[in-house]
């Protein structure tokens, strides 16, 4: 089964984080990407950069606004694709994550591939 | 990340907003920042039991709102709030208080508290100083170790500054579209104070380098609030892209690297494209200004994989367009190195020459000059130029880089 693990949280509260801390939590997540990796579960993840650098098009009425396009208190901030055998396993995962990160949450949604795309 | 960590990153992403909120309300910069420390404290207390509030800056205000108004009660009209027990138990409370302050206030506020460490009475490293301390929450001490001063200097410091900005009278409606756009011009022009004040940094570990992350994380939370603002988008890329080249700037022990010498695949790619994404919206809207300038320049520089792949024509055009928006000889100056790249020694130099008097006490100038001279075989002239740049080297790198110019020169001979 194929999830992908949206990962929000307060992005002020992110960069707000000192280096030491910053360092500290990748430090702890890239072991648990590693060890998911390794299983061969864990696919590619992505890394959104900051909202303020979005764009959003709104198709009603073609207007282009600057932003991104939910204004929420947390905000979608990056993904992993996982391939695992259950949604139990894919809560372990995320459980793993968020001991190495806390704050925020994960979202886990079922995906398909739709269309592999060029490569 | 322990419950203290995270806690401690909620309040200072939750800082500027609060205490301007504050501000606001008690209309006295010492009253609203007491006011957050106390809210502060109630909220080291009360998260790790209750949890973190939905909307921490809300909670900070109501919160140092009310405890201000319990010490005080010198507002007897404002009516007291619940205490933050209740807040942060009842999730609708805080909904209605999250509604009452409204996000164009937010704005306001976080605009007035930035635009108030702008004083023009103020030197610029006192506004540096000031906005560090009140809106970023940094301590006396930190900001004394970036400014390389004695914490009781740097104190004495901030508090003459702050009485200076309390005397000013700032006001506090809401600021019509033509002096909000005055207040975001000073306040864009502060926010790029401080990041050079990092930037100049020799040591990339140092208290004042991490002044640059600082100038980007005001960036980006000034451009959350105002998101279609172009030459906020062209100073966030600004220093994105200048910041990307931090651990290829300074050699091992401490000396500058010129550009063309970097090894760029130190450069971080992460902060170049986010730079590069600011600056290509910030194009889109047609409004031209010297921050997206300076950025496309560095963008121009950023992209280039080798020092050869630079496009020096599209960088001297938009010198050329920065010596319309924001005229200066140092622009020029700078204008004349892409020309030499493009057109030769003869051409640069002919640029430079007519500055001469204004750059006469100008480092650069001296050096530029010295290079320029150099390269056409004036060596005598070239020598002259050097020994100027010497003895206005504003460190002993700079005077090492010159030195070394002049050891070639000798050599050649």
């Amino acid at each position: 089964m194929k999830y992908a693990i949206l990962c929000y949280n307060d992005e002020a509260a992110v960069s707000s984080w000192t280096k030491e801390e910053d360092d500290a939590v990748m430090g702890r997540l890239n072991v648990v990407h590693e060890k998911w990796e390794k299983a061969g579960k864990l696919k590619p993840s992505i890394r959104l950069l900051p909202t303020s650098a979005a764009t959003t098009l709104r198709k009603k009425d073609n207007e282009v606004l600057d932003g991104p396009y939910a204004e929420t208190k947390e905000q979608l901030l990056g993904f992993y694709i996982i391939d695992v055998d259950s949604l139990e396993e894919g809560l372990e995962f995320a459980r793993e994550l968020t001991a190495a990160n806390p704050g925020g949450a994960y979202e886990l949604r079922p995906i398909m591939i739709y269309n592999e795309g060029a490569r | 990340m322990g419950d203290l960590a995270w806690i401690d990153a909620a309040l200072v992403s939750a800082r500027p907003q609060a205490v301007a909120a504050l501000l606001r309300y008690f209309r006295d910069l010492d009253l609203a920042e007491e006011a957050f420390q106390d809210a502060c404290l109630r909220a080291l207390k009360n998260w790790p039991q209750n949890g973190p509030p939905r909307d921490a800056a809300a909670w900070l205000i109501m919160v140092g709102r009310n405890a201000a108004i319990d010490v005080t009660r010198t507002r007897a009209k404002q009516t007291a709030l619940p205490d933050e027990e209740a807040l942060s138990d009842l999730s609708d409370v805080e909904d209605v208080a999250v509604q009452r302050l409204d996000e164009a206030d937010y704005r306001d506020d976080v605009l007035r508290l930035l635009f108030i460490c702008c004083h023009p009475d103020l030197p610029a490293t006192q506004q540096v100083a000031l906005a560090l301390r009140i809106v970023s929450g940094l301590s006396v001490q930190q900001i004394a170790r970036a400014f390389l001063v004695g914490e009781s200097a740097m104190e004495q410091r901030i508090t003459r500054a702050k009485a200076k900005v309390a005397g000013a009278g700032v006001p506090f409606e809401a600021p019509g579209p033509v002096e909000r756009a005055e207040r975001l011009g000073a306040v864009l022009a502060m926010v790029y104070l401080v990041f050079n004040q990092g930037y100049s940094a020799a040591d990339p570990a140092s208290d004042r380098a991490s002044l640059c992350d600082e100038a980007i994380r005001l960036g980006r939370l000034l451009l959350r609030m105002y998101p279609s603002e172009p030459e906020l988008m062209g100073l966030l890329a600004l220093m994105l892209l200048q910041h990307s080249r931090l651990a290829a700037r300074f050699d091992a022990e401490g000396n500058p690297i010129v550009l063309d010498d970097q090894d760029r695949t130190l450069w971080k790619r992460t902060p170049i494209q986010e730079g590069l994404a600011l600056l290509d919206k910030a194009m889109r809207t047609r409004k031209p200004g010297p921050y997206q300038i300076q950025a496309a320049i560095a963008g121009l520089h950023a992209v280039a994989d080798t020092p050869d792949e630079t496009d020096w024509a599209e960088i001297d055009a938009l010198y050329a367009a920065l010596e319309i928006h924001a005229p200066s000889p140092v622009v020029t100056l700078n204008r004349a190195v892409a020309v030499s790249k493009l057109r030769g020694p003869e051409a640069a130099l002919a640029m430079i020459e007519p500055l001469a008097e204004r750059l006469d006490k100008y480092f650069y100038f001296h050096g530029m000059r010295g290079a320029m001279l150099k390269e056409l075989g004036r060596a005598k002239d070239a020598r002259e130029a050097f020994n100027q740049a010497i003895a206005l080297a504003n460190t002993p790198a700079e005077a090492a880089h010159i030195r070394q110019q002049l050891d070639s020169l000798a050599q050649k001979k």
